[in-house]
């Protein structure tokens, strides 16, 4: 029914409107063609210089009621380095095109007013063609414009330097993906590690980094809804990548927007001016930031109170595009680098000693060896200040490896472990300790118990080379026999091989 | 000058083609249109294909502005039902079972986004614009019975109808027509994992856009060896209207930029079905790495644009030279710097096809490269300020008859001002990096080569229209429609200005869960009440352009505007070879307005006793 309404109607205005144009014709007949082209001429030269006025004031006024919104004004002035030139130059820009603008379009709609068709009007002048005024009209854009290009060019390039090792710079990752982004921080050695496509697993490892390069160990991966942290005032460099097709990594307050091209990464280096506090102060003063950020909360936060630095998606990526938002907060540089020491690597938290982990007794990273050697310490010192007996004697020696179906230790990284023993001993002159070597159930026991008696052994000599008195240590060999995990999974065989220390006196 | 001796045009034609077509004012058949089918349908004749151009134009046209009315729907008033329309829609529209609120799906949205770009790009502004005026007027304006190839012609129509067909279809199927943007960038449009739209419905865009490329290929050679050739005597080049210089310099564009969209295209095709990666590499989607590496997606982009720009000159060109003989014929007056108008046309064309990175400053490529396209991009704007002068020195001192097509005439004008000047910002770099992907650029494009260029579509159909129909079209509602047009276009595309300024990114289905985006609300509704304005105003010209067809003002003498220039010297209802008697011969250029008293002079006048030519030397 409502269909039905609405075409009727649509039908109806269309007859009013023939109807309206079927008058208008009859009119001018009767009028006379000649005369009815006259009058036109008037009404419509007069209908377009109204309509000039109006339109230049409803630029110019609408200009000003917005100008809060234009870049170089009001609350939106750029947040980084470059964009004040940016913005100077959209000014300039402004500034010349808006001349331009109202002289023609003054030209263009009062010239039909001014030489409309008239009656007993002198006839048009036959004007063909004029050199000068086509050299000036050539002329005076070229110069324009070559300013214009030149003063561009320049900030443009400014806009993207070549950096070197003196540059002082924080290089951070954007990864963009259906539909969200990942950032990634390089961590201490300020290096962001390589990745590779094929290696990514959305469960443990969506940005594919590869950890066999150790640069990536120590990069931290922001959670999903983690503010984006920058430092005020430093250069940052962001590599821009992309995971499925083509996002476009967009910071509107910073006049930042590059693409995210799949196999391509592309970057964009920035610097920061004002921290995301020091931008909502001045947001506070305009009273369009006053209101309640939410219009369902009137005691809510204001608007200013609520503002976030917003990172955007400006390539079509797919029904999602719309969504890809995450918050940067822009911080003095010293709160961004205690933030950047309190965050976990990605790897320390969730690669290492897993499955996936390459480096598993093959590497052991400083900050393990120091917290090892303080947990170490912590055991045995708890032993034996222990006086209610309920502390365990033994104490497992996880970072104590040997060469791979050897007795031989892999000192390199056992000499940690073991350096920390030796430390121990020192520091309780009368403690005695008995070194165990047990094996997992594979392969024959008689060679096992062999092998861990073996390897007992070379624990107790490399002590003895570090100086501690041979008389405090005991080697033994178990073999397969006292398993602490079953034998019938890898991991608990994995858990079985182990050197023990037990702590015979105190 | 009294003593001038006034030839009058039908002496000439009497005198040097023996006959007058007075008494041959009635329908000529011929041996190629014997039946409905061969006149109507398959014709061959040039008149006729115009206008089934310009009708398969406009329904597009219908189509691709109620797609935007929809989406606009959504952008101003996110929070309506839109449950009304799932009758047409179906399952793009999900109604929640509870409140019974209709919502656009994001999908579909961004397959509207999609079609109604494509749609207007290529089928309506592209064909719709330059197939219709080439067509129309190449043959009759140089005095040729019909295009080189008639037959080619007749095809290049069809090829744009089997084009449309396949479009047309793609928008039914269950997938959802293509949703990656009219660009179709990959690897959005290379993964049917991508997006749904990226599967049957991209193969339909893609077997679509090939079959339009045919098309343009077919009838731009024919346009190109039309004007090269079939001039008829006395027709130099510099005897050209602007409008056959516009066609004949936009055909070429055409066949210099189409063949490489269409050669994109086949490796997106191989892309998408035969396992090919010329634009795909280091991909990981929907859980999995696919085997396709060392592509480039930036490559497709440099194929794409290096048509895709030159795509917006092939669009605004025809319209350009349409306004400059509206205003010149309307203004009774010659147009100014004829020639300096005929080689900012040629610069404006050559720049095009080389600037087309200027869309790609924010995609990672070179900053050097950057450098050479952004200063070539920014001199553009000099021959298009020295078009825009010329056209207002057109105008000083006329005679000027405000009828809607002079009026859409200088509509034009100020759109093309207003979006051009906004080029000049997009074309800087710096600038650019910021203002890309939002909606300055959507007001930018939309006001410079969109409303601009149907502005320049609108003179030639009012102007034209007694040459295809032989009746007027009714000016009062063609003046509604202009002022209607005009108010709603800058109310449509003003304020985006703004939005793009705040850094409102274009694309997005909804500003909510951005703080920085989401406070425009009021400003959407604005643009969307205009919008769907605009589009009422464009149902006006659909009415007055099919009543007047039938029921239009007759048009009484052949000449009705007292144009200088051929058509108007062939019989009102033309039949098929345009003259029916010899072709005229040409003696002078086409502006002779308002020469030595006489209010026009004809192009097949011959020059007086001591009469100097102008515009030649």
């Amino acid at each position: 029914m409502i269909y039905f309404i609405a075409l009727a109607i649509i039908f109806l205005l269309a007859v009013i409107v023939i109807q309206i144009g079927k008058l208008s014709d009859l009119t001018a007949r009767i009028k006379g063609e000649e005369e009815a082209q006259y009058a036109t001429n008037r009404t419509q030269g007069t209908a377009l210089f109204i309509y000039m006025i109006i339109f230049l004031i409803a630029c110019i006024w609408s200009g000003w009621h917005y100008r809060n919104y234009m870049f170089g004004y009001g609350p939106l002035k750029s947040a980084s380095e470059h964009g004040y030139d940016v913005d100077l130059l959209f000014n300039i820009t402004l500034v010349l095109t808006g001349i331009i603008f109202i002289i023609t379009h003054v030209l263009l709609f009062w010239y039909p007013l001014r030489y409309g068709g008239r009656k007993n009007q002198k006839k048009a002048y036959f004007f063909t063609d004029n050199s000068t005024l086509e050299f000036i009209w050539t002329g005076v854009p070229v110069v324009t414009l070559v300013y214009l290009i030149i003063h561009g060019l320049i900030i443009m390039n400014n806009m993207f330097p070549t950096l070197t090792e003196e540059d002082k710079y924080i290089e951070i990752e954007a990864t963009g993906y259906q539909f969200a982004w990942d950032i990634r921080y390089p961590g201490q050695d300020g290096k962001l590690g390589n990745k590779d496509f094929r290696l990514i697993d959305p469960a443990s490892n969506s940005l594919g980094i590869d950890w066999r390069d150790e640069a990536s160990t120590d990069d931290i991966v922001l959670g999903g809804t983690d503010k984006i942290m920058l430092p005020k005032d430093s250069l940052v460099k962001v590599r821009i990548t992309a995971k499925d097709v083509l996002h476009s990594f967009f910071l509107p307050h910073f006049r930042v927007k590059m693409d995210a091209v799949p196999g391509m990464p592309t970057s964009f280096i920035f610097r920061p001016v004002k921290t995301s506090k020091e931008f909502r102060d001045e947001l506070k003063k305009y009273p369009e930031y006053q209101v309640p950020a939410d219009p369902k909360e009137p005691d809510g936060q204001k608007r200013w109170e609520s503002f976030e630095y917003e990172l955007a998606c400006a390539e079509l990526c797919g029904k999602g595009h719309y969504s890809m938002r995450r918050v940067v907060e822009v911080v003095e540089r010293e709160e961004f680098d205690a933030w950047l020491k309190a965050q976990k690597p990605f790897y320390v938290a969730n690669v290492r000693g897993t499955a996936n982990d390459p480096w598993a007794g093959k590497k052991l990273f400083p900050y393990e060896i120091a917290a090892r050697r303080e947990e170490l310490k912590k055991e045995v010192d708890d032993y034996v200040s222990d006086i209610t007996g309920s502390v365990s004697d033994i104490i497992i020696l996880k970072n104590v490896f040997y060469e791979t179906g050897a007795a031989e230790l892999n000192s390199s990284l056992s000499k940690y472990e073991l350096n920390t023993v030796a430390e121990i001993m020192r520091r309780y002159p009368t403690m005695k300790i008995e070194l165990a070597g047990h094996t997992d159930n594979t392969g024959d026991a008689t060679s096992n118990l062999e092998l861990s008696k073996a390897r007992a052994n070379n624990v107790k000599e490399y002590l003895v080379s570090k100086g501690i008195d041979a008389a405090r240590l005991t080697a033994k060999g178990y073999g397969q026999d006292q398993p602490i995990e079953s034998n019938d999974t890898p991991e608990g065989r994995n858990k079985n091989r182990r050197t023990e220390l037990r702590i015979i006196s105190k | 000058m009294a003593n001038v001796t006034t030839i009058h045009e039908d002496d000439v034609l009497i005198n040097e083609h023996g006959y007058n077509d007075h008494f041959h004012d009635h329908h000529h058949g011929d041996k190629y249109q014997t039946n409905f089918l061969t006149h109507y349908v398959f014709s061959m004749d040039h008149k006729m294909i115009s206008k089934q151009f310009l009708i398969t134009g406009m329904f597009w046209a219908l189509i691709g502005a109620a797609f935007s009315v929809i989406f606009r729907l959504q952008l101003g008033f996110p929070e309506q039902s839109l449950a009304w329309i799932k009758p047409l829609l179906g399952k793009w529209i999900v109604i929640d079972p509870t409140t019974g609120v209709g919502t656009l799906m994001p999908e579909f949205y961004y397959a509207l986004v999609t079609m109604h770009g494509t749609v207007i790009v290529f089928f309506v502004l592209t064909a719709g614009l330059s197939g219709t005026f080439s067509n129309l007027l190449i043959p009759l304006q140089v005095g040729a019975r019909d295009m080189a190839s008639p037959f080619m012609n007749m095809l290049s129509y069809w090829f744009f109808f089997a084009a449309g067909i396949v479009m047309f279809y793609s928008l039914f199927v269950s997938t959802g027509p293509f949703a990656g943007g009219w660009t179709a960038y990959p690897p959005l449009s290379a993964l049917p994992q991508a997006s749904s739209g990226s599967g049957t419905g991209m193969s339909l865009w893609l077997i679509s856009l090939i079959l339009f490329v045919i098309s343009v290929v077919l009838g731009g050679t024919n346009y190109i060896t039309t004007v090269l050739n079939l001039r008829t005597k006395g027709m130099t080049m510099w005897r050209l209207p602007l409008t056959v210089w516009a066609f004949f310099i936009t055909a070429i564009v055409g066949l210099v930029s189409f063949p490489v969209l269409a050669s994109g295209f086949f490796m997106l095709i191989t892309d998408r079905s035969l396992g090919t990666s010329f634009f795909l590499s280091d991909i990981f989607i929907s859980g999995q790495a696919l085997d396709r590496v060392g592509g480039s997606p930036i490559l497709y982009q440099h194929i794409f644009w290096f048509l895709g720009h030159p795509e917006v000159y092939i669009i605004i060109l025809p319209a350009m030279g349409l306004v400059s003989e509206v205003m010149s014929v309307h203004a009774r007056k010659p147009i100014f710097g004829y020639k300096a108008m005929v080689y900012s046309l040629g610069t404006i064309a050559f720049l095009s096809c080389i600037v087309w990175a200027h869309h790609m400053f924010a995609s990672g490529i070179n900053p050097l490269i950057s450098n050479f396209f952004m200063t070539f991009t920014m001199i553009i704007a000099v021959p298009s300020s020295v078009k825009v002068f010329n056209w207002l020195t057109t105008l000083y001192r006329g005679n000027i008859r405000l009828n809607a097509p002079m009026l859409f005439a200088l509509g034009f004008v100020t759109m093309f001002i207003s979006g051009g000047l906004t080029g000049i910002f997009m074309a800087s770099t710096p600038i650019d990096i910021q203002i890309h992907d939002t909606y300055f650029i959507i007001a930018h494009f939309h006001l410079v080569m969109g409303v601009a260029a149907f502005f320049g579509m609108f003179a030639g159909i009012y102007h034209w229209f007694p040459k295809m129909y032989g009746r007027f079209m009714n000016e009062a509602m063609g003046k509604m429609h202009f002022w209607g047009t005009m108010i709603c276009a800058y109310g449509i595309f003003w304020p985006m200005h703004y939005l793009g300024m705040a850094g409102v990114p274009r694309r997005y289905y909804s500003f909510d869960a951005f703080e920085s985006f989401k406070h425009f609300s009021e400003m959407n509704k604005f643009i969307t009440i205009f919008a769907i304005a605009a589009f009422f105003f464009q149902l006006l010209f659909i009415i007055n352009f099919f009543y007047s067809i039938w029921h239009g003002k007759k048009v009484k003498s052949k000449n009705p505007w007292g144009a200088n220039t051929l058509e108007w010297t062939t019989p009102i209802h033309a039949g098929h070879g345009n003259w029916p008697g010899n072709l005229p011969i040409v003696h002078r250029w086409p502006y002779d307005y308002n020469k030595d008293e006489r209010e026009f002079v004809p192009q097949h006048i011959p020059l007086q006793p001591g009469e100097r030519s102008d515009g030649e030397h």
